[in-house]
């Protein structure tokens, strides 16, 4: 009779995909972390001097801060002396010029992943800037870009080519000493994507980054910074995946957003990095902080994640509502299956004049999954006739699962409105049974009700990423329902 | 059984038929045989084990069948999951329709139909024809329109939820219908609507199976056998005019009926 129950336990019991692992020669410094690893990460990649004084005093003070405990995870201690904190593909001395001289193999690792990184293959409109490991492989559509002055490029070249933006806006929004994880990517970050849209300038394609961790033993660390001026516009995408590696691999990330006098930024994240096994061994502790500034008026920023990888998520995409009338959004689907855990969610501060907000965050616990939502509105005193609105729902796969809420409010202002809503439900053996009778498989049956429960998510979501976001929730859905 | 039902194929058999729940014997030996064309009632007091034969046919697992057989067209029933019972033309009208947050009713119906289509070798539905199709039995079911696009029973009063399952019915078409106490929880109205349109899926090639209480359903879903079940065995059976004999003498003499026949 437990068989009905078994069926949706198998039911996803599908391998991770993206596990594969690309053989190439890699050019890696010691594991270990110190003053001289520093140095030598930042003269790998030719930085001027001011970009090694900055990762030398975030170093300093990573050194007086300890990690977090407040969060609802749980793993055992990280040596931060066992991680590599460079590894580059060795394939030519400097950064290949074109993608005639990338690795092969690289590209098929690319191809396996499905990203478009031939200009001429590329998916209409998706620039992709992708990072193997530390550095940033190669950039699509750039010329077509450069034409409207758009800059989007890897952080690397950005310190060698713009070092001017990057000095005005590297750290202005998660300040190196912002947080232990914070810091530390601050100190050893290898590259990631820098993207500038100047004034008045509607970016005419979904600019997009893929990630991807590959060689063994190393930590992935690295660094986005967006910067849209007065009135520019940009729809901004990631993806990650990595290897299946029976070590944890962490994964500690910057995101820096900062949007102008009507400028409008929408980033979003599809992240299925590793989760580990069935038994809860391997995956990426994905230990990441986004931040976004609404420094001018009328400006927006809108987050929206899927995450349905890693063993750990710790992250809390967040806008900074200083320009008046700026407008901060935040919409997440989050998936725990077998022993992941997740602690995600969003920090909302209300400092300008008419200030919105939206939260809509879907966590799905699934196994033994553990999801939390940890959200935080702060209305300030300033902020005259702010409003937020919350949603937050959990769903849980069976019993032996958890979803947990942790919404924190501080409102300083009377003129303000903030409201909260919240809702757990669980996907029941009437329901799939109910489906089946009407011929509808566990499977799709357990689909569609999960895809039902995200589509305020999903519909946020730019439409080819939308499709791989069903897809992938479909294959992250291993062992469900009791 | 008609003469003319009698040279083709049951679409239902029931033979000897034992299922328990939760360890504790329901049905007891049940045998029933359903041509094409036939309306069967099949009524009985609380706990004689009317529901529990509609899901065991709907394939619910919760019933561990434990001796007998079941023909579907022939063909042992027993194996088949329940979305393999679904496509071949098995529908139960749930006596609890479930309610399916975030998944709109059109949704959930294109998917259930395309589901059936897929086994018969046909195409996907077009979603022009589609519409079409559920806008005809919408309207048969006088059924607001703005309920397609609503989840999926969800926020629906009792005789909304009712009315749902039949249309639902009426949309797929099955070959075997099973209504599990439909009437329930229907007013007089509502009792009306729902009984048109099962009436309107009646035909030769059908077969609908009517679990009830009460009679008053068979007032308006005329049957062609009607069935009394008590305690986990077919006691009686008979024409439509064995309902109305239930109705005036009550189901106190089937009970001794059924301790009779232990």
């Amino acid at each position: 009779m437990a068989s009905q129950l078994s069926s949706i336990e198998t039911l996803a019991n599908q391998e991770y995909k993206w596990g594969f692992i690309t053989d190439i020669e890699a050019d890696t410094v010691p594991a270990g972390l110190n003053e001289d690893i520093i140095r030598l990460i930042s003269a790998r990649k030719n930085e001027p001097e001011f970009m090694l004084e900055w990762r030398l005093k975030a170093y300093r003070h990573w050194l007086t801060m300890e990690e977090p405990t407040w969060a609802n995870i749980h793993y055992p201690p990280i040596n931060y002396q066992e991680i590599i904190y460079y590894s580059a593909p060795k394939t030519n001395k400097d950064r290949p010029k074109s993608l005639d001289e990338v690795d092969p193999e690289l590209l098929q690792t690319y191809e396996k992943l499905g990203i478009p990184l031939h200009e001429r293959e590329a998916l209409a409109g998706v620039a992709v800037d992708a990072v193997f490991d530390s550095v940033s492989v190669a950039t699509t559509f750039k010329g077509k870009l450069s034409e409207l002055g758009i800059i989007f490029c890897s952080f690397s070249e950005a310190v060698r080519d713009h070092p001017q933006l990057v000095k005005k806006y590297l750290g202005s929004v998660v300040p190196p000493s912002d947080n232990f994880f914070a810091a530390l990517n601050a100190a050893v970050f290898t590259d990631g994507s820098f993207c500038y849209i100047p004034k008045g300038v509607r970016c005419p394609m979904e600019l997009s980054t893929y990630f991807r961790i590959n060689a063994k033993d190393t930590g992935q660390f690295e660094r986005t910074l967006i910067v849209a001026e007065d009135g520019a516009h940009v729809s901004y995408l990631e993806g990650c995946t990595a290897p299946v590696r029976d070590e944890n691999q962490l994964h500690a990330a910057v995101v820096e957003l900062v949007a102008l006098n009507n400028a409008t930024i929408k980033y979003s994240t599809v992240q299925n990095w590793y989760p580990g096994d069935k038994e809860g061994k391997g995956g990426i502790y994905n230990f990441v902080t986004k931040r976004g500034k609404c420094l001018g008026a009328n400006s927006k920023i809108s987050w929206t994640q899927v995450e349905t990888g890693s063993a750990i998520t710790w992250k809390y995409p967040s806008c900074l509502l200083m320009g008046d009338n700026s407008v901060g959004e935040f919409y997440s689907v989050a998936l725990t299956n077998n022993y992941q855990q997740a602690d995600t969610g969003t920090k909302m501060i209300h400092m300008g004049r008419n200030t919105r907000s939206t939260i809509v965050s879907k966590g799905i616990s699934a196994g033994r999954g553990q999801n939390t939502y940890r959200g935080a509105v702060k209305i300030l005193k300033g902020a005259e006739g702010a409003r937020n609105y919350s949603q937050c729902d959990s769903m849980l796969l069976g019993d032996k699962c958890g979803a947990h809420t942790f919404p924190y409010l501080e409102v300083k202002n009377t003129s303000s409105s903030v409201e909260h809503e919240a809702s757990t439900s669980k996907i029941g053996e009437d329901q799939i049974f109910y489906c089946r009778q009407r011929g509808i498989s566990t499977e799709d049956a357990v689909g569609m009700i999960v895809n039902g429960f995200c589509k305020e998510v999903f519909r946020e979501l730019p439409m080819e990423f939308a499709v791989e976001a069903q897809k992938l929730l479909g294959v992250s859905l291993e062992g469900s329902v009791g | 059984m008609n003469k003319t039902s009698m040279s083709k194929t049951a679409i239902l058999e029931i033979k000897d038929l034992h299922a328990t729940a939760g360890g504790k014997e329901i049905l007891r030996g049940i045998n029933l045989t359903v041509y094409p064309g036939e309306v069967h009632a099949i009524m009985g007091p609380n706990g004689s084990g009317k529901s529990t034969l509609a899901q065991v046919i709907a394939g619910r697992d919760l019933y561990g069948v434990t001796s007998g057989e079941v023909l579907y067209e022939g063909d042992d029933l027993l194996t088949l999951a329940p979305e393999e019972r679904a496509q071949r033309g098995i529908f139960l009208a749930f006596q609890y329709p479930v309610e399916i947050p975030g998944v709109s009713n059109l949704y959930f119906l294109k998917a259930a139909l395309n589901a059936i289509r897929k086994r018969k070798g046909e195409p996907e539905v077009d979603a022009m024809d589609f519409l079409s199709l559920v806008r005809r039995k919408m309207a048969l079911m006088e059924m607001e329109e703005s309920l397609l696009n609503r989840a999926v029973n969800a926020g629906f009063s009792g005789g909304e939820k009712k009315r749902n399952e039949i249309f639902q019915m009426a949309v797929l078409e099955p070959r075997l219908a099973v209504l599990d106490e439909t009437d329930s929880g229907l007013d007089i109205d509502a009792l009306k609507i729902v009984s048109n349109g099962v009436n309107t899926l009646r035909g030769p090639d059908r077969a609908i199976v009517v679990v009830t209480h009460y009679q008053r359903l068979l007032n308006h879903i005329v049957p062609d056998y009607v069935h009394v079940l008590a305690q986990g065995r077919i006691v009686k059976s008979g024409g439509k005019s064995l309902a109305l004999e239930l109705e005036e003498s009550g189901y106190a003499g089937i009970e001794e009926l059924a301790e009779a026949v232990r």
